[in-house]
């Protein structure tokens, strides 16, 4: 996202900024920045009926720049578009105030976003990731069991489940195998062009992006000489560029899920360390084994986490708060507010490191499974949740974010 | 508000519509009877080629021709030899300008071709009424001749609903004095011998033939795999021959005077323990194999041995045979086998097996020894051994219970396509209840109905089935996106409910905290997430030990909440097992549902 002006005080943060997304990724950065009662402005086409003199009506579509305040967007992660509805609020020539209306945030397109409580810390920190541009690997990773597999797209932030596909294999069956090899290359034939489709070749130059095929057994290796012979035998040109852009790891099923273990093989680290989605994976491998040790410093569930925050155990020394940027989505702003302060106490008072993991990538996903925010501590403690009333804390957890 | 992954939008759907779901083997087919448009020419040239193989003496109506051709894939040669051998007077039998059958296709075609039984049920799918009297079960030239009669008198457009015959199927059953029969699944670590030991026991027991086997022999001698030659006889995709590893459970049966016998051949391999459950959810007892060998038994120890055995008991499975198995390779050692004993019987019963309910018996599955024949004298050093052979252990085991009166519940552990007149079929257990030809029944999730135009009992047409034993059924009105592995058929009067979360209490065998999980059930692997820990338990008195926990700790006893990713048939009493990341994290029991 490019970053085209930007007006705001250091002091309060109060202002705005204004922005041009420019890659589908920039999209997911929107809705994450823009909350309920923001202000955005941006350009809109609408339906204007005009009378002219003689009394005929005519209706033509034209541009206007339009302001809402923000009451609730929708995203579509498949498609990567985002519809931001609100309140008209400032008048228009075209458009009452206070009428409702939707934007559709479009690549190429400037918006411009004030804050309503002003742009807060994590605000300004989202903001500033989502203009980075320096350029971020990116890899198609297709988990695959007999019969099934999930071809997805990882990019920096997210993971976006570009298509499940199914295939019926018969299994083995006493006299006769012919159904189950049939199956199994229909099953081939199903997932390379699905995977073509979206790769789409014919629109990249090499070295193509990484094409990462994992599966249980010797599945993905099958597929992989598959897609060789296939390669071969047509003399496909592009598809024989992409032979040495396929890596092989392994999984333990076809279930979007297994992308956990995959990114955590030797061979994937290798090509994706560097990238945000390897590090929060790391993280929260690191989580779960202080977790498994069950030695009181490894915490989960909102309550928790602002007790041990509040008992200056996550602070300097070690002390991670690792946090889902779902919980900054909420729509409720003292909600938000509660969040972004422990974020502030952990990184600005205790001195701890704070992580906000995408709640589109695996690890944002485990992490929701725990209520969406977890913490390392730096002493152990016992006993967080002993006072915890009926469908406390973990029950959070389950909220759909 | 939460981003929409592409699928939720159609969440209420059974299968989102954005997904790729290829059903081609069947969808593609134009029509209803399950062929391509391939197919159809192939049938259509191979019944001219198959008649004038036969020569103008012999006449048979299309319809079986085809059936034939479907059976052998087309091979023109096959289906004539097959055909000629069931229907033509033997005395005309030697028509001219026809390829040399081998004795080996004859073999084949004597047992894998389309029996007299299928020929009959299909007349009587067909509609036509069987002549009164006509057993099911009659072999030889009078079921051929009402076979052929019945045949000749098909219409070949028409097919009306099959009839259900009313039968009271537990009465039949009663009746029947069907003989004893178990299922069990041989499970071990990876290597261990499991399918050698079934080869061996298979072709001991002359269900294969010598031929066979031969012919087995010098296939795995060419790619130098000739110490897999039995193993072969279970592994039988290109895959499994040439990495010499099972991947999927493969079927077979034998009998003894007692019992008749279905063999559930699981691989061993850590990656394919999904399979391996799919098999033992289908089994009565198993039989767990060993290798004996020095230090194959302790890293099976670590591996899958023990794996195997905590699953096993947790779907129920209360009786074991540890096959003590290559006692070849440790000179049939007394101390070995005592050795592995004693361990095994220790674990067992810590993974609360009870002690008589074990059975260890030292072979060889490579060598054949103490598998139906005790070996030749002094094999055992100063024959310490005088205990039964691995077939008399397994005709020791107690008939396995059956929940007949219970409402009909079968888990799919295969859709396929069981021939020309049968585009979809299916496969799997009878966990409970009844059927018989002519029923409806209800496909879960879907909840889409289908009729039951034939049911299989080990390749033999059969009127009925009840709970136990593993059948193929032949099924109509249904269109087979409705059908998956996994999913359940049950009786309309009596459904099994989809549902999306339960409660259940589990043996942790890993920590457990709220994760993302695979559930298994039967073939059934659906994505899920424990979303909450209720509290641990007391192992001994079942009492609270702790409200919430934050992790349940490997061995210990506790109830979770857990929510599929989609609606699942799954019912109270239903046992699950959980896994996540390649390891079983907990095995339980379906408590509740929310
Ligand atoms: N010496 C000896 N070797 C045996 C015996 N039984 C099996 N083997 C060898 O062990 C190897 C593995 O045999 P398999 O039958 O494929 O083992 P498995 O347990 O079915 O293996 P998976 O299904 O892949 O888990 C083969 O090379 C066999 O020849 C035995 O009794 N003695
Ligand atoms: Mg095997």
């Amino acid at each position: 996202m490019r970053l085209l002006k930007q007006q705001i005080d250091k002091k309060d943060g109060s202002g705005f900024a204004v922005l041009l997304p420019e890659e589908p990724e920039d999209m997911w950065h929107a809705y994450n920045l823009i909350q309920p009662n923001d202000l955005l402005r941006a350009r809109a086409m609408r339906r204007i009926t005009k009378e002219s003199e003689s009394g005929s009506v005519t209706s033509v579509r034209v541009p206007i720049d339009l302001t809402i305040m923000v009451s609730s967007t929708d995203f579509d992660v498949g498609s990567g578009q985002l519809h931001v509805a609100g309140k008209v609020s400032a008048e228009n020539e075209h458009v009452k105030l206070g009428s409702f209306h939707t934007l559709d945030l479009e690549l190429q397109r400037k918006f411009t976003l004030e804050k309503a409580e002003g742009w807060d810390s994590v605000a300004v920190e989202m903001l500033k990731e989502a203009v980075d541009t320096s350029k971020r690997a990116q890899v198609y990773a297709v988990v695959m069991q007999e019969g099934l597999a999930n071809v997805c797209l990882i990019t920096e932030h997210q993971t976006i489940l570009r298509q499940k596909v199914e295939v019926a294999i018969p299994r083995k069956r006493k006299g006769g195998i012919d159904g189950h090899d049939k199956g199994l290359d229909r099953f081939f034939t199903t997932l390379l062009r699905t995977l073509l489709n979206h790769i789409d070749l014919p629109s990249q130059t090499p070295p193509y992006t990484p094409v990462l095929l994992a599966s249980p057994g010797f599945l993905a290796s099958a597929f992989q000489t598959y897609i060789k012979t296939i390669a071969t035998a047509t003399t496909n040109k592009p598809l024989l560029a992409l032979l040495p852009s396929i890596l092989i790891a392994h999984s333990s099923s076809g279930h979007q899920h297994a992308l956990t273990e995959v990114l955590s093989s030797p061979a994937v680290l290798a090509k994706l360390a560097d990238t945000k989605y390897a590090r929060e994976t790391a993280l929260m491998d690191k989580f779960f084994e202080l977790l498994r040790k069950d030695d009181g410093r490894a915490w989960y569930g909102p309550k928790e986490v602002e007790q041990a925050v509040e008992k200056g155990a996550v602070g300097r020394g070690g002390g991670v708060l690792l946090i889902s940027n779902a919980l900054f989505r909420a729509q409720n702003v003292a909600e938000r507010k509660r969040w972004v302060s422990l974020v502030d106490r952990v990184r600005d008072v205790e001195g701890g490191e704070v992580r906000v993991l995408s709640s589109l990538h695996e690890s944002g996903k485990r992490l929701e499974s725990l209520g969406n925010v977890a913490a390392i501590l730096t002493f152990p403690l016992e006993d967080l949740d002993e006072d915890d009333e009926e469908d406390g804390a973990r029950a959070e957890g389950e909220m759909e974010f | 508000m939460p981003p929409r992954a592409g699928h939720s939008r159609v969440k209420a759907l059974d299968y989102d519509d954005d997904d790729v779901y290829s059903d081609d083997d069947y969808l593609d087919e134009g029509d209803g009877d399950g062929m391509t448009d391939e197919d159809k020419e192939q049938l259509r040239l191979g019944t001219i080629n198959v008649k004038s193989a036969l020569g103008p003496s012999i006449s048979i109506p299309d319809t079986e021709i085809q059936e034939a051709l479907w059976h052998y894939y087309f091979d023109v040669a096959k289906a004539a030899s097959y055909l000629k051998n069931k229907l033509a007077p033997k005395p005309v039998a030697q028509t001219k300008k026809q390829k040399p059958i081998s004795r080996f296709d004859l073999a084949a075609a004597s047992t894998s071709g389309p029996s007299p039984d299928d020929i009959v049920l299909n007349a009587q799918a067909k509609g036509t009424k069987p002549k009164k009297g006509t057993s099911k079960h009659a072999t030889g030239d009078k079921a051929t001749n009402d076979v052929t009669n019945s045949v000749s008198a098909l219409s070949v457009e028409e097919a009306p609903r099959v009839k259900s015959k009313n039968l009271d199927v537990l009465k039949e059953f009663e009746k029947s004095d069907m003989k004893r029969m178990a299922n069990f699944v041989v499970i071990g670590h990876v290597d261990h011998g499991k399918s050698t030991l079934m080869g061996r026991l298979l072709y001991d027991l002359k269900v294969i033939d010598q031929r066979s086997v031969d012919k087995l022999r010098k296939e795995a001698e060419t790619i130098g795999k000739s110490s897999f030659a039995l193993a072969w006889v279970m592994d039988q995709t290109s895959e499994e021959r040439s990495r010499g590893v099972t991947v999927d459970i493969a079927t077979n049966y034998f009998e003894t005077e007692k019992t008749k016998f279905t063999i559930l051949d699981a691989p061993g391999h850590r990656d394919f323990i999904p399979n391996m459950i799919a098999g033992a959810s289908q089994a009565d007892f198993a039989v767990l194999v060993i290798d004996a060998g020095i230090n194959s038994f302790e890293s099976g120890l670590k591996g899958q041995t023990k794996e195997h055995a905590m699953l096993v008991r947790s779907m129920g499975v209360q009786r074991l045979v540890v096959a003590v198995n290559k006692m070849d390779t440790v000179q049939w050692s007394k101390e070995r086998f005592d050795e592995i004993s004693q361990q095994m019987t220790a674990f067992l019963v810590s993974a609360s097996f009870a002690a008589k309910n074990l059975t260890f018996i030292p072979c060889a599955g490579l060598t054949g020894d103490n598998i139906i024949r005790p070996p030749p004298a002094n094999t055992f050093p100063d024959d310490w051994y005088t205990g039964p052979t691995l077939i008399e252990a397994l005709d020791a085991s107690e008939p396995a219970k059956r929940a007949l009166t219970l409402p009909l519940r079968l888990t799919v552990s295969d859709v396929f396509r069981g021939g020309i007149m049968h585009p979809l079929s299916i496969s799997g257990r009878l966990d409970a209840g009844s059927l018989q030809v002519g029923d409806t029944v209800l496909a879960m999730p879907a909840g889409e109905p289908a009729t039951i135009k034939g049911i299989e009992s080990e390749s033999e047409s059969v009127d009925w089935a009840v709970a136990g034993q593993i059948v193929t059924l032949h099924l109509a009105d249904i269109d087979p996106v409705h059908l998956r592995l996994g999913d359940i058929i049950c009786t309309p009067a009596n459904p099994i409910q989809n549902i999306k979360r339960f409660t259940a209490k589990i043996l942790a065998f890993e920590d457990v905290f709220p994760m993302s999980i695979d559930v298994f059930r039967g073939r059934m692997n659906a994505p899920a997430k424990v979303v909450r820990l209720l509290s641990t338990l007391n192992k001994a008195s079942g009492a609270v030990e702790k409200k919430k926990p934050r992790i349940v700790a490997p061995g210990a006893l506790a109830k979770v909440v857990v929510e599929l990713e989609r609606e699942m048939p799954l019912e109270v009493g239903t046992r699950v097992v959980l896994r996540a990341g390649g390891d079983t994290v907990a095995a339980g029991l379906l408590e509740s549902v929310e």
